[in-house]
C-alpha cells in the first residue's frame, strides 16, 4: 500500500508539473498574442490618415449626417429607390450570372480532380493548383484589368467573380464529390457510358443538393462582391453609390436610399439562401429514412 | 401479403408522378438556366462586346507585362538627344551616357540587332535601314512637315506615312518621326531596372558581381539601394503587403475578441432571456448585413484613408458573422461534460472554462484562421477603397495605365501573399487543433 501511495504522490507531482507547464506556454502563447495585437493596432494607428482616437467620436457623425437628411426628404426616397432599382437589379444579376457561371466551370474542375472520378487521373494535381490559384486571386485584380480591355460595365465583374467562384466552389465541390456512391458510375461504365455521361447520370444526381447549398452560399457573398466591384468601376448599384458619395453633403439622400437597398436587399437573399438550404439538407434526410 | 390490383395501381401512380417530377427537374432546370444565361446575355449587352473591346489594351497589356521598351528620343527643336527606359524619368540615363547599342556623337547611330540601324544625322535627318526593304530617310521641319523617302515600290502597311508623321513598326523597334521630336524605341524582355536603378553603382553588374561587392562590405549599400528603388519601390510594397495582413490579423482577431462574449449572450444555452439573445441576434444581422462596403465607406469618413479603416471595417462585419457561428457551436455543445464538471464542485466561471471551453475551441479556431485567409483577400479589396495596403498601390498602377509590368508584379505578389496565407493558416490550425484533440 505504501508503494501505491507513493506512486500516487509521484503521478499528483508530475500531474501539476505538466499542468504548470502547460498553463506557463498558454501564458506565453497569450502574451505574445496580445503584444501582437497591441503592436499591430499601434502601427496601423499610426500609419492610418486619422488617428483611432480622435476619429472615434466622429464615428456616428457621418451616419448621423445621412440619417438626418434622409429623414428630411424622406418623401423623396421612394422615388429613389425607384431609380436606383436597375442598378440593384444589374448588381444582383453580376452575382446571380457569376455564381451560375462559375459553378458551372467548379463542377467540371471538381470532377476532374476528384479521385476516382477524374478522366484524366494523372492530371489531378494540375486541376487541384488551377483551382488554388483561381481561388487565391481576388476579384478586384481581374475586374480592374478587365474593366481596362472591355471597358466598364457588368462584365468584367461577371467574369472576375465567376472565375474567383470556379476555384472556390471547385474546392468545395470535389470535397462532396469524394463521398458519391461510385455504385452508379461504375453501373453506367458497364453500359457503355462516355465519361460525360457517367457524370451526368451517376454523379451529378447523387451531389446535386449539396452543390446547390454551397452554391446558393456563393451566392450570398457574390452579391456582396459585385457591389463592391461597382465601386471600383464595374457597374451596377457599387457604381451609383459612388457618385452618390461624390457629390457630397446635401446629396446624401441618393446614398441613404442606396444603403437602405443594399442592406435591405442582402439581408433578404441571405434569409432565402438559408431558408433553401435548410430545406435542402432537410429534402435529403426524408430520402434516406424513405 | 397479397397485393390488390389497386394497391399496384395505387403504386404505379405513385411511380409515375415521381418520374415526371424528376424529368420535370432534368429538363426544367437546365432550360431555366439556359433561358437566364439568355437574359443575361441581352441584358449585359455581351454582343456589343465586340465593338467595346479594346484589343490594344490587351495587347499593351500583355506585351508590357514581360517586357519593356527603352526611348531614344531628339528633340527637333533643340537637336538634344537622351535616352530613357519606358521614358520614365526615373530611368533616363545621365545626359552625354546611353547604354552600348546606342552611340551618340556628331551622328547619332542606334543599333537596333539583326542589322535593323536607325541613325539620326545633322540637322535633324533621319535615316532608318531595314534590311529586306531598303533605307527610309526623313527629314523633319518647321515648315514642311516631315519629309520621307522611302524604296520604291508600294508602302507596306507596318509604315504609316502622312505629311507630318511617319511611325515605322518592325519585329526589332519602332521609329516615330514628327515635327517636334524623333523617337525610337527598343524592346527587351523581362521588367527593367527591377533590381537597381540607373543612378545606383550597382546597375548593370551580374548577380556574382553584386554578391562578392556585398561580401565585401557594401552589404548595406547594395541593399539599400534595392530597397529604395525608385521604379519598383520595393521597400513600399513590402509595407504595402504588411499593412495588408495587418489589416486581416486585426479584424480577424479583434471580431473573434468582439464576437465570443457576445456569442454566449446570444446562445439558448447559456442565455436565460429571450430578449437578450434576440437583441443579440439582431445585432449580429445588422453588422453582417451592412455589407464591407459600406462599413468601409462609414469608417473613411471617421478614421480617414488608411490600414486602421480597413481593419476596423472587417472586424464589424466579421464580429456579425463569427457572432452568428459562435453562438451556434455554442449551442451544440455537449452537456454532460459540464454535469460532468458541475459534479465536481466547479463555480459557474470554472464550468464554462473546463466544461465548454475546450469543447468549442476547435470549432471556433478552425473558423477564425479560415476566415483569416479569406480576409487577406478581403483586405486587398478594401484596401483598394480606403487607400491601403497592396491594393492601393494596385490601382495606383492601373490607373496609370502604363506601368503594367508593376501591375502584373503586384498581381503575382498577391497571389502569393493569399496563397502563403492559406497554407500558414492551414498549418496553423493542423498545429493547434491537433494540440488540443491529445492533450486538454
Amino acid at each position: 500500500m505504501a508503494d501505491l501511495s507513493g506512486s500516487v504522490t509521484e503521478i499528483r507531482a508530475e500531474y501539476l508539473a505538466l499542468t504548470r507547464r502547460k498553463r506557463l506556454m498558454d501564458g506565453i502563447i497569450l502574451i505574445i498574442f496580445v503584444a501582437l495585437m497591441v503592436s499591430g493596432f499601434m502601427v496601423a494607428d499610426s500609419r492610418n490618415a486619422g488617428g483611432f482616437w480622435s476619429g472615434f467620436h466622429r464615428f456616428f457623425d457621418f451616419p448621423k449626417e445621412v440619417l438626418s437628411e434622409a429623414s428630411q426628404k424622406v418623401g423623396e426616397l421612394p422615388g429613389h429607390f425607384v431609380q436606383f432599382l436597375p442598378s440593384l437589379i444589374e448588381t444582383i444579376n453580376i452575382a446571380g450570372a457569376s455564381t451560375l457561371l462559375g459553378a458551372m466551370l467548379a463542377m467540371v474542375l471538381s470532377l476532374l480532380s476528384t479521385r476516382g472520378l477524374a478522366r484524366w487521373p494523372r492530371l489531378i494535381p494540375v486541376f487541384r493548383r488551377i483551382m488554388d490559384i483561381m481561388r487565391a486571386i481576388p476579384e478586384i485584380v481581374i475586374a480592374l484589368v478587365l474593366i481596362f480591355v472591355l471597358g466598364g460595365g457588368p462584365v468584367p465583374a461577371m467574369l472576375a467573380i465567376a472565375f474567383h467562384t470556379a476555384g472556390a466552389l471547385g474546392k468545395l465541390f470535389s470535397e462532396v464529390n469524394e463521398n458519391a456512391s461510385l455504385k452508379p458510375v461504375e453501373g453506367l461504365q458497364s453500359v457503355g457510358a462516355s465519361w460525360a455521361q457517367r457524370m451526368w447520370l451517376g454523379v451529378i444526381p447523387q451531389v446535386a443538393p449539396n452543390y446547390l447549398s454551397y452554391a446558393l452560399m456563393r451566392f450570398e457573398i457574390n452579391i456582396r462582391a459585385s457591389a463592391i466591384l461597382g465601386f471600383v468601376g464595374a457597374g451596377g448599384i457599387g457604381y451609383e453609390l459612388k457618385n452618390a458619395m461624390s457629390w457630397g453633403q446635401g446629396q446624401y439622400g441618393q446614398a441613404a436610399a442606396i444603403f437602405l437597398l443594399l442592406f435591405f436587399s442582402i439581408v433578404f437573399f441571405d434569409q432565402i439562401s438559408s431558408l433553401l438550404r435548410e430545406r435542402l439538407t432537410h429534402g435529403k434526410k426524408d430520402t434516406v429514412s424513405a | 401479403m397479397t397485393m390488390t390490383a389497386t394497391d399496384a395501381q395505387i403504386l404505379k401512380a405513385q411511380a409515375d408522378s415521381l418520374f415526371t417530377r424528376k424529368r420535370l427537374m432534368s429538363f426544367g432546370l437546365p432550360v431555366l438556366v439556359l433561358v437566364y444565361l439568355t437574359y443575361i446575355f441581352f441584358s449585359f449587352d455581351i454582343a456589343g462586346l465586340a465593338q467595346r473591346i479594346k484589343m490594344d489594351n490587351a495587347r499593351t497589356l500583355v506585351a508590357d507585362s514581360y517586357s519593356y521598351k527603352t526611348h531614344v528620343t531628339r528633340d527637333n527643336r533643340t537637336g538634344d538627344v537622351g535616352v530613357a527606359i519606358e521614358g520614365e524619368r526615373n530611368g533616363t540615363y545621365e545626359a552625354g551616357t546611353s547604354p552600348a547599342w546606342v552611340s551618340l556623337g556628331e551622328e547619332t547611330v542606334i543599333d537596333l540587332d539583326d542589322g535593323h540601324v536607325v541613325t539620326f544625322g545633322a540637322d535633324n535627318f533621319v535615316s532608318y535601314e531595314i534590311p529586306g526593304y531598303g533605307l527610309v530617310t526623313a527629314q523633319p521641319s518647321r515648315s514642311a512637315g516631315v519629309q520621307a523617302t522611302f524604296p520604291e515600290g508600294e508602302l507596306p502597311e507596318w509604315i504609316n506615312a502622312s505629311k507630318n508623321r511617319v511611325a515605322i513598326t518592325t519585329e526589332a523597334g519602332r521609329l516615330s518621326v514628327t515635327r517636334n521630336r524623333t523617337e525610337v524605341f527598343r524592346y527587351f524582355m523581362g521588367w527593367e531596372l527591377f533590381f537597381f536603378t540607373l543612378d545606383s553603382p550597382y546597375h548593370g553588374l551580374g548577380f556574382g558581381e553584386v554578391m562578392a561587392r556585398a561580401l565585401g562590405g557594401e552589404a548595406s549599400d547594395v541593399w539599400m539601394d534595392f530597397w529604395t528603388n525608385k521604379m519598383w519601390r520595393h521597400g513600399d510594397v513590402a509595407w504595402a503587403l504588411f499593412e495588408t495582413i495587418l489589416m486581416a490579423f486585426l479584424g480577424t482577431m479583434g471580431a473573434a475578441i468582439v464576437a465570443l462574449p457576445l456569442a454566449f449572450m446570444a446562445a439558448k444555452n447559456f442565455s436565460p432571456f429571450v430578449i437578450l439573445r434576440q437583441v443579440t441576434r439582431r445585432f449580429f444581422d445588422f453588422f453582417r448585413g451592412v455589407d464591407a462596403l459600406i462599413w468601409t465607406i462609414v469608417l473613411a469618413r471617421a478614421f480617414g484613408p488608411g490600414p486602421l479603416t480597413g481593419a476596423l471595417a472587417i472586424l464589424i462585419t466579421d464580429t456579425g458573422s463569427f457572432g452568428k457561428m459562435f453562438s451556434e457551436a455554442l449551442e451544440n455543445v455537449d452537456e454532460k461534460q459540464i454535469e460532468g464538471i458541475q459534479s465536481t464542485g466547479a463555480k459557474p466561471v470554472q464550468r464554462h472554462r473546463f466544461g465548454v471551453i475546450p469543447q468549442v475551441t476547435p470549432v471556433l479556431l478552425s473558423q477564425i484562421l479560415y476566415y483569416l485567409e479569406s480576409n487577406t483577400r478581403s483586405a486587398t479589396i478594401i484596401g483598394a477603397i480606403t487607400g491601403g495596403g497592396i491594393g492601393l498601390m494596385l490601382t495606383q498602377a492601373m490607373i496609370t495605365q502604363k506601368d503594367w509590368e508593376e501591375v502584373a508584379y503586384y498581381i503575382v505578389l498577391i497571389v502569393l501573399m493569399v496563397m502563403a496565407m492559406d497554407w500558414f493558416s492551414g498549418w496553423l490550425r493542423r498545429k493547434l487543433i491537433a494540440g488540443d484533440e491529445s492533450g486538454r
